[in-house]
């Protein structure tokens, strides 16, 4: 680190802080006027602090049913982020050897990925809504006439709205596996073969403690990116609606603070979901350098 | 993975292409074959020629919108990268620094979004500041829910996507060679462009295709930044479906979709992508 820098790196470095402002000045400034006083507006200066706006959200007043919302966008997202780290884990695994579909399967993920949002929305909302004349049409015809009766539609968080939010985020956690089995020693499975290890207890007892800290980092994008989601949600998400629909919504209508204390709640959550992870990561990768490698120690 | 995408991509792609061929009245839709849903969106434009129709004029902004936001995160992008692959020296503070850029990625973009109200609105900060030292006298209208706006959100959330897959290509790049460039006497500049840019080239497509698809199908921030007021090619959607003309919808959809396959066919053809990963 002796030499000296050259100018352009102070160039540079000065650029890309005033890059990391332009990303974070505009987020501090709604946080700090969601804390505005009772008579406080939409824009500085500071009209005293006060607790006011969250109390209106919290209670509600003047705003749709926040409450709900929330409960509804962190319960998606737990599914969401269960089912991205379960099936990314399970097809990174697959991809290390080659199989019928393999290339298919990798770019249908990055179509559906780059694929815009609104495409795979209306998409899935006509499938839904397809389904759903379908059935009302002929479900009585085939022995189903009681349920076809009553029936309205298939669509909803759980149905269409996982659905959608799994186009967005599994393409990621299959990119994450690609990038971590890029770099893993397979040479450390066929140790634990020879050692007599069934393919399961490879997996459980080598593979996985390994991968570990990244199988978080999928988690945390499984879950923000759905906590977030906000453009493959609006037309896929059934008659409820998630919390940055209803902040969207919002938009257009709310001319007071509440607007900025409901934005500071949910990136409060967002940023708690994100020390969670990385302090998880970080942890699993002290233990992995205390425990894992004993490699050049010798016999002691 | 493969039923998952079944069911929620390729399904609903291949319904939005047949209903997009389907006929439709004023509340449903009606499985007959029939181009309306593309002849209602190019109505009256063939009459107007040699003056485009509102419609072109729309999709014509949408690329237009797209290429300004695609240059400004491109050099935005590709700089901050370029410091955090060659001028940081540790990978702890790659590390670090990369998570600082990611950060904001993992929160809401709508929250980013409102974010810039308090400071280009006709009472926020920048309109205040530029009063205060006298270089205006009124506030500056054009701030905030105008195409400055939106192209300045944009480029708030996406730079991050070019940031990433150059970052990514750079890092790969063996230092020898720059040192190399130097000891034959290069300059900064010309290492730059003859070393650094060609074996970039990967990263730079990679985040371009992710860039450009983003915001031609974007209809919130356009909706958001825009006030509501400006159209763009994802909002002609959202618009339509919201009438419920579910098969001029889906007609739409598949120009936006033809767009963007051009675009990316065309950008593939410079690297394969799957190579870079």
């Amino acid at each position: 680190m002796g030499d000296k820098r050259p100018r352009s790196f102070y160039i540079l470095a000065a650029f890309f802080i005033a890059y990391v402002l332009f990303l974070y000045g505009p987020m501090f400034a709604i946080y700090i006027l969601s804390f505005q006083g009772p008579d406080g507006g939409l824009t500085f200066p500071m009209n005293g602090v006060s607790l006011t706006w969250f109390g209106k959200v919290f209670s509600g007043a003047g705003i749709v049913d926040i409450g709900a919302a929330f409960k509804r966008s962190l319960k998606l997202g737990l599914v969401v982020m269960v089912l991205t780290v379960l099936l990314s884990v399970a097809a990174g695994m697959a991809f290390r050897r080659s199989f019928r579909g393999a290339s298919i399967l990798f770019y249908t993920a990055i179509a559906s990925l780059i694929m815009p949002s609104i495409i795979t929305s209306l998409g899935i909302a006509l499938e839904f809504r397809l389904f759903d004349d379908f059935l009302i049409q002929h479900g009585a015809n085939g022995g189903l006439g009681a349920w076809a009766k009553d029936w309205t539609t298939a669509m909803g968080l759980f149905t269409s709205g996982l659905g959608a939010h799994l186009t967005w985020t599994l393409p990621f956690g299959l990119l994450i596996m690609f990038a971590i089995f890029n770099r893993f020693d397979g040479r450390l499975e066929e140790a634990a073969r020879d050692l007599g290890a069934t393919p399961w207890q490879t997996f459980r007892h080598v593979v996985l403690p390994i991968i570990l800290p990244s199988v978080v980092g999928i988690g945390l994008f499984g879950f923000t990116l759905s906590w977030d989601e906000l453009a493959r949600s609006s037309q896929a998400i059934g008659s409820v609606n998630t919390l940055p629909l209803e902040l969207q919504g919002l938009t257009t209508t709310v001319t007071k603070p509440d607007i900025y204390a409901l934005g500071t709640l949910t990136s409060a959550v967002s940023f708690l979901v994100i020390a969670i992870a990385l302090a998880v990561i970080l942890i699993l990768q002290a233990r992995q350098r205390r425990h894992g490698s004993d490699a050049g120690q010798g016999m002691m | 993975m493969m039923f998952v995408f079944a069911l929620f991509f390729l399904l609903p792609l291949v319904l939005v292409i047949i209903v997009s061929a389907w006929d439709y009245n004023e509340y449903q839709m009606l499985p007959a074959f029939s181009f309306r849903g593309y002849t209602d969106t190019f109505e009256g434009c063939i009459a107007e020629l040699p003056n485009l129709c509102t419609i072109l004029k729309t999709y014509l902004k949408t690329v237009k919108l797209c290429l300004i936001t695609w240059l400004l995160t491109l050099v935005i992008g590709f700089t901050v990268a370029y410091f955090l692959a060659f001028h940081v020296r540790t990978k702890t503070w790659q590390i670090v620094l990369s998570l600082l850029c990611t950060i904001p990625f993992w929160t809401s973009n709508v929250i980013r979004m409102i974010a810039w109200i308090p400071l280009l609105g006709r009472n926020g900060l920048v309109n205040k500041g530029l009063m205060g030292i006298g270089v205006i006298n009124h506030p500056l209208e054009w701030l905030l829910f105008s195409e400055f706006s939106v192209v300045l959100a944009l480029v708030h959330l996406f730079t991050f996507f070019m940031v990433v897959p150059i970052f990514n290509s750079m890092v790969r790049i063996d230092k020898r060679l720059i040192e190399a460039a130097y000891d034959a006497g290069a300059t900064g500049w010309q290492t730059l462009t003859n070393v650094v840019i060609p074996l970039s080239k990967p990263g730079i497509v990679i985040g371009s295709i992710f860039v450009i698809t983003i915001v031609m199908g974007d209809f919130v921030t356009i909706g958001v930044m825009g006030g509501q007021q400006i159209a763009s090619a994802g909002k002609i959607i959202e618009s339509r479906l919201n009438a419920l003309q579910f098969p001029a919808a889906a007609a739409n959809a598949v120009i936006l979709l033809g767009i963007t396959i051009l675009i990316i066919s065309a950008l593939t053809r410079i690297v394969d992508v799957r190579k870079e990963l």
